[in-house]
């Protein structure tokens, strides 16, 4: 067969990888950007996302559309709500500081893992796609269903920038992260603030894990290399930057879809590791991000 | 009787610590001298992690990258080039110390958080090699040692390391000789500077210190211990494995050192062996032991944030080091 249709299908199965990975990046960069805390637990928020969009959807007979609706808003609250007790209980006791905050999430991280593991046990499950549709492409038919998940992508990344920019809860957010002193000086209630803005970014990696598993199926070991990635693509984006986190991601989706498909995954991922570490070590603002942070 | 000098003190701690690890040898029962013979070396790793993370603030998620260097550079060697033991472990610290100087070198450019995340990306870079290569070090696997390859030759005769005696006496000489340097680096000026660059860098930079070579050589060492560690953990138990260079060997040492008590010459000791035990005893109960370790990481950190030692310190034995 020719290049044409490789290339179609790599980008294809690129952007679906970028719009996810964007999605769960969001969830990190906002976390970072607004409370200074690296959530390391983040990949685990998303497998549980996945995990409970399973047992939703098990629940639900008849057309799996309904099933898939309903985990769709369900998983990501439910999710948030552990995000905020976890914040409300933990991290908000250790005052922040980096590295107690890393300490503790890698905590959280085995005990969200565990629990998956207990009571999800290790099988890898599907979730069944709400339509079937192929679209008939130049050489070959496409799944729908992974096109309608790019365009959810962006219509929830639009409706994250809303928020952020045009609205009250934005501006507070954007007040917090910009000075937190004076924010709580001027009646912000920074507390409550971080806790939500915790459930948000976990809640964010919940949709992306919801409209994952009808493609890759729920495992319990799924968040690991979605964080690493979202790692990457904060990084490359500027910490804390929203536009810089949506093009890293494009670009890494992209280039890890047609790498992947050209060479051996395990080269195309120990290339991209080593070259983002690099870029953190000469140009630790990210390739987008401005001078200062 | 005179009262004695802190420095006595410690030094009388560290032998009395060394002889009674001894005395376990022939007083342990079998199990339980396999588990402890596993800690001493493990503890090395920790100590290791300790000089970095306890004594120069420098929070690694990487240092796996240094024990599987340790343990790829002996294990390899046996395994391919059929050296024996001695050159092999040589091989593994010299894997150590290139691999700690060239990832120091680039990751000390960047402080906090972005210190960690390198570290983090160098060691995941290093594990996907590990099964990269999978022809030479059979990824997940791994390789097992065959018992006649590791005998440690000596003008006199030959140790068997896979008897449980010799390779728990084997393992104790390591952890002395590393506490030993230990306890005399962090005694000796450096290891005051090291301390210093972790309270305030800026002033230390200030007072003429070259911060930078200062960490890169707390870095190498502590690579070189931690190779150490790794190259004496394939040579006394025979396997060497893809598993070792994830990213739960970079988070367990640090969860020893802050159980045990971070910038304490017997923290990592103390918190290897409590964590080793804590998972024995909650596995025989509970299948759920990634739980154990989540929730004493959590529970340390909230409550304990100086670990075993760290507090013992703080509350009764001021002049502990």
């Amino acid at each position: 067969m020719a290049f044409g249709p490789y290339f179609l299908l790599a980008t294809l199965e690129g952007l679906v990888t970028a719009a996810v990975l964007s999605l769960i990046a969001l969830g990190l960069s906002l976390v970072f950007g607004v409370m200074r805390v690296v959530n390391v637990a983040h990949g685990e928020f998303y497998m549980l996302g996945a995990v409970l969009a399973w047992w939703v959807a098990s629940l639900f007979g008849g057309h799996p559309a309904i099933g898939f609706m309903v985990a769709l808003v369900l998983s990501p609250l439910v999710v948030a709500a552990i995000a905020f007790v976890a914040e409300r209980l933990v991290l908000s006791r250790l005052k922040y500081e980096p590295e107690a905050t890393i300490v503790a999430t890698i905590g959280l991280l085995y005990i969200i893992q565990q629990l998956a593991l207990t009571f999800y046990g290790p099988e890898a499950r599907p979730v069944e796609a709400p339509f079937h549709y192929r679209m008939q492409l130049p050489w070959f038919g496409y799944s729908a269903y992974k096109l309608a998940v790019i365009g959810f992508s962006i219509i929830m990344m639009l409706a994250t920038w809303f928020v952020l920019t045009r609205t009250k809860i934005g501006l507070i957010m954007r007040a917090t992260q910009f000075d937190r002193e004076t924010a709580q000086a001027f009646g912000i209630p920074v507390g409550r603030v971080y806790a939500g803005v915790f459930a948000l970014g976990a809640g964010l990696a919940a949709v992306a894990a919801v409209l994952i598993v009808p493609i890759q199926q729920a495992h319990y070991l799924m968040g690991h290399d979605p964080l690493l990635l979202s790692f990457i693509v904060v990084i490359i984006g500027g910490l804390g930057s929203l536009r810089g986190t949506v093009l890293a991601a494009v670009l890494i989706g992209l280039s890890d879809g047609i790498i992947s498909m050209f060479f051996s995954p395990t080269l195309a991922k120990m290339l991209a590791t080593l070259a983002v570490a690099m870029i953190l070590v000469f140009r630790p603002q990210g390739l987008f991000g401005a001078a200062a942070r | 009787m005179t009262r004695l000098t802190p420095s006595t003190k410690s030094i009388a701690l560290h032998v009395g610590v060394v002889l009674l690890l001894l005395a376990l040898n022939f007083l342990l029962p079998e199990y339980h001298r396999g588990v402890f013979a596993r800690v001493l070396v493990l503890a090395v790793f920790a100590m290791g992690y300790n000089l970095a993370f306890g004594y120069t603030g420098l929070l690694s998620l990487g240092h796996a990258m240094f024990f599987a260097a340790g343990l790829y550079g002996a294990g390899l060697t046996i395994y391919h080039l059929e050296w024996s033991v001695w050159p092999a472990f040589g091989a593994g610290l010299a894997a150590g110390v290139v691999v700690a100087l060239a990832v120091g070198f680039l990751a000390l450019r960047t402080t906090g958080v972005a210190f960690m995340i390198v570290t983090l990306m160098f060691a995941q870079v290093f594990y996907l090699m590990t099964l990269y290569f999978t022809t030479y070090t059979r990824g997940e696997e791994g390789l097992v040692l065959p018992q006649e390859t590791r005998v440690l030759g000596f003008p006199g005769g030959v140790l068997d390391l896979s008897d449980p005696s010799t390779r728990y006496l084997v393992a104790l000489s390591l952890f002395a000789i590393v506490l030993a340097a230990i306890l005399f680096l962090v005694r000796a000026p450096y290891g005051r500077s090291l301390i210093a660059i972790r309270e305030n860098e800026e002033r230390m930079r200030m007072l003429g210190y070259d911060v930078f070579a200062n960490k890169l050589m707390a870095v190498v060492l502590s690579g070189l211990f931690c190779a150490a560690s790794g190259a004496a953990y394939a040579v006394l138990f025979g396997y060497v494995g893809s598993g070792f260079a994830a990213i739960q060997y970079s988070i367990l040492p640090l969860l020893w050192v802050l159980v045990g008590g971070a910038a304490t010459t017997l923290g990592p000791l103390i918190g290897t062996l409590f964590m080793f035990y804590v998972i024995d005893t909650a596995s025989s109960y509970t299948t759920a032991h990634l739980m154990v370790v989540g929730l004493v990481l959590i529970g340390v950190i909230l409550f304990f944030p100086k670990g075993i030692i760290g507090t013992v310190r703080e509350r009764w034995l001021p002049w502990l080091p």
